[in-house]
């Protein structure tokens, strides 16, 4: 799976094989169809951009034109093992009701987001006083689909208050892990496995 | 005052014409029709049974030793089994030759066609001009029929060609109503279904403008109860107007502003009268009258009626998800963003209903100015999804 994302390396590396899994921001297919091919999951997915529809249909798979903030509540509740949202999150109307539809679909649930507080983002606002502009985030703030910026800290908080239950945590600068104890400073993004008891 | 006529525009005498012309011309065409006979009666909804039955359809590709490599297209409303080759009376090509063909997303290299003509209809299936056993035209006395009547008659056909399970089942309009239908109603007859600018049910603006086509034609005269096949005139005048209200429907308003707008037809002022003076008038009054020469209206009458009484969830108990419980296959359904006849809330209903019931699903809405008709037009981003979903 070297050829995915780093991000959804990861993912794809730690759902269980022969698991059903729906990713919610789907894009072309790319994870879908890994966990497809390599681990035998069942897959289903949502997409917002028609184009990306089309591509994800045109390599087999079932996904549905929709927005992550309106049309997953047709999904019945727990019917996947895996619900995932990469890097869509922070594009999110309202990112807190988004996390807790995840959590009713799926019986667990990968969350990945670019962290806002990595060094890099943190010395570009603070040397050059403007939003910054890096290679997790490219686009000028007037254009940029990332309307709910988040750090790991926030995201860390808003998980407690939730009374959700961190299952794994995995952080990345570039394509390398980095260390847990300074994730916020050191870490690009960040992808949390998830549950909520019952 | 005069009235407003028909034939009052020139446009339309000379497209006549030319339609007369052209069919003389394309007698020689080689028809592919196959009839099939029903040895039993076919039992409807209504309850009553249709006798003699016969089912009209074309092939194309090979069917494969195992037989799995078919695919069934359902036709809309006024469409036929013409599927790509020419129709008989108009000379035109096939109304799918985009879609369907060698290498075509509907590949007949790969998989083998069948296109039925729906019972009901008049190009060459049972339907109301057909004649009954005590050798008369049914007319009025047909049967009702429903989507799902059509649906078995596709299911007879299936059986005689000894085709257990199909690659797919595809359709648009009335065509993906009956692909729903086979979903939901024989549900181990197809691998996948393919649904295009369909509904799982009739809005009460669908049979509104529907009833207004029926009446336009049950207030022509010529109509006579239905009685009319002995006599020289039939009721094309109801049935043309009954084509014109339909046919807006099938259009947008951004597509007949970009092909219309206001311009005047063939003249530089208005003429102060009921002549088709705007360029939309003369399009409509020639859609209208084209029809009526191809089409029994009878047969418009019972199909619209078919098309109107189509409630899937109703039939299975009220839910909609009920309907595709015990289905096994992928579905795939598009909608397009000009369509107001069947939106995309129509389909986003069956979409949400396979999702609750847990089944594989894709859904795409299209951007295409076509209006409900973009299923038969030129949409690349279609094809690409067609082509993909078949695999």
């Amino acid at each position: 799976m070297t050829a995915l994302r780093p991000d959804l390396a990861v993912i794809a590396e730690n759902v269980a094989a022969g698991s059903s899994v729906l990713d919610v921001g789907c894009g072309d297919g790319t994870l879908l169809a890994a966990l497809r091919d390599e681990k035998h999951c069942d897959t289903r997915g949502m997409e917002l951009v028609p184009a990306n529809v089309g591509a994800c249909v045109a390599r087999g798979l079932s996904v549905i034109q929709g927005d992550a903030d309106r049309d997953t509540v047709f999904y019945p509740d727990k019917s996947v093992d895996y619900a995932i949202l990469s890097q869509t999150l922070q594009t999110t109307m309202r990112p807190d009701l988004v996390l807790d539809e995840l959590l009713r679909i799926g019986e667990k649930a990968f969350v990945s987001f670019p962290n806002f507080a990595f060094w890099r983002v943190r010395f570009s606002l603070l040397l050059r006083g403007r939003m910054p502009i890096t290679r997790m985030l490219p686009v000028v703030w007037y254009q940029t689909p990332n309307i709910h910026h988040v750090t790991i800290q926030d995201f860390r908080r808003l998980l407690k208050d939730r009374g959700i239950t961190i299952e794994g945590n995995w952080f990345l600068s570039g394509d390398t892990s980095c260390r847990t104890a300074a994730a916020n400073f050191l870490a690009e993004h960040a992808i949390f496995l998830l549950s909520r008891a019952a | 005052m005069r009235h407003a006529e028909f034939d009052s525009g020139c446009l339309i005498r000379e497209a006549v014409a030319l339609s007369i012309k052209v069919s003389m011309a394309t007698a020689h065409i080689i028809d592919p029709t196959q009839v099939l006979t029903l040895d039993e009666p076919l039992t409807l909804d209504s309850g009553q049974t249709l006798p003699g039955v016969e089912i009209a359809y074309e092939t194309h590709g090979r069917l494969n030793a195992a037989k799995d490599n078919a695919i069934l297209i359902c036709h809309a409303l006024t469409g036929d089994h013409h599927v790509v080759s020419d129709h008989p009376l108009t000379g035109k090509p096939g109304w799918w030759v985009r879609m369907v063909g060698p290498g075509k997303p509907i590949n007949t290299d790969r998989y083998f066609i069948i296109c039925a003509n729906v019972i009901g209809s008049c190009m060459g299936s049972t339907g109301p001009a057909s004649l009954a056993p005590d050798g008369e035209p049914w007319a009025m006395r047909f049967p009702v029929i429903t989507i799902r009547d059509m649906v078995r008659g596709h299911v007879a056909l299936l059986d005689s060609l000894e085709i257990d399970t199909l690659h797919a089942v595809v359709g648009g309009s009335m065509g993906g109503m009956q692909t729903l239908s086979l979903a939901a109603n024989f549900p181990e007859r197809a691998r996948a279904v393919l649904v295009l600018a369909s509904t799982a049910r009739h809005s009460a603006q669908n049979i509104g403008f529907h009833e207004l086509g029926r009446q336009a034609i049950m207030a022509d005269n010529s109509w006579r109860e239905g009685d009319y096949y002995g006599f020289e005139d039939s009721p094309e005048k109801g049935l043309a107007v009954a084509r014109m209200a339909a046919h807006i429907t099938y259009l947008s308003e951004e597509g007949l502003t970009k092909k219309f707008g206001r311009r005047l037809q063939d003249r530089s002022e208005k003429t102060f009268g009921f002549d088709a003076d705007f360029q939309i008038e003369s399009y409509l009054r020639y859609q209208g009258i084209s029809f009526s020469n191809r089409f029994d209206a009878n047969s418009y009458l019972y199909i619209t009626r078919a098309m109107d009484y189509f409630d899937l969830a109703e039939e299975h108990g009220g839910r909609l998800a009920n309907a595709f419980r015990r289905s096994k296959a992928r579905f795939c359904l598009v909608s397009f963003d000009t369509d107001w006849l069947y939106p995309t809330s129509a389909s986003r209903t069956v979409v949400q209903a396979l999702n609750a019931a847990g089944k594989p699903v894709s859904f795409v809405e299209l951007s295409a100015p076509y209006g409900h008709d973009s299923f038969l037009l030129d949409v690349p981003a279609l094809d690409r999804v067609v082509a993909g979903f078949l695999g």
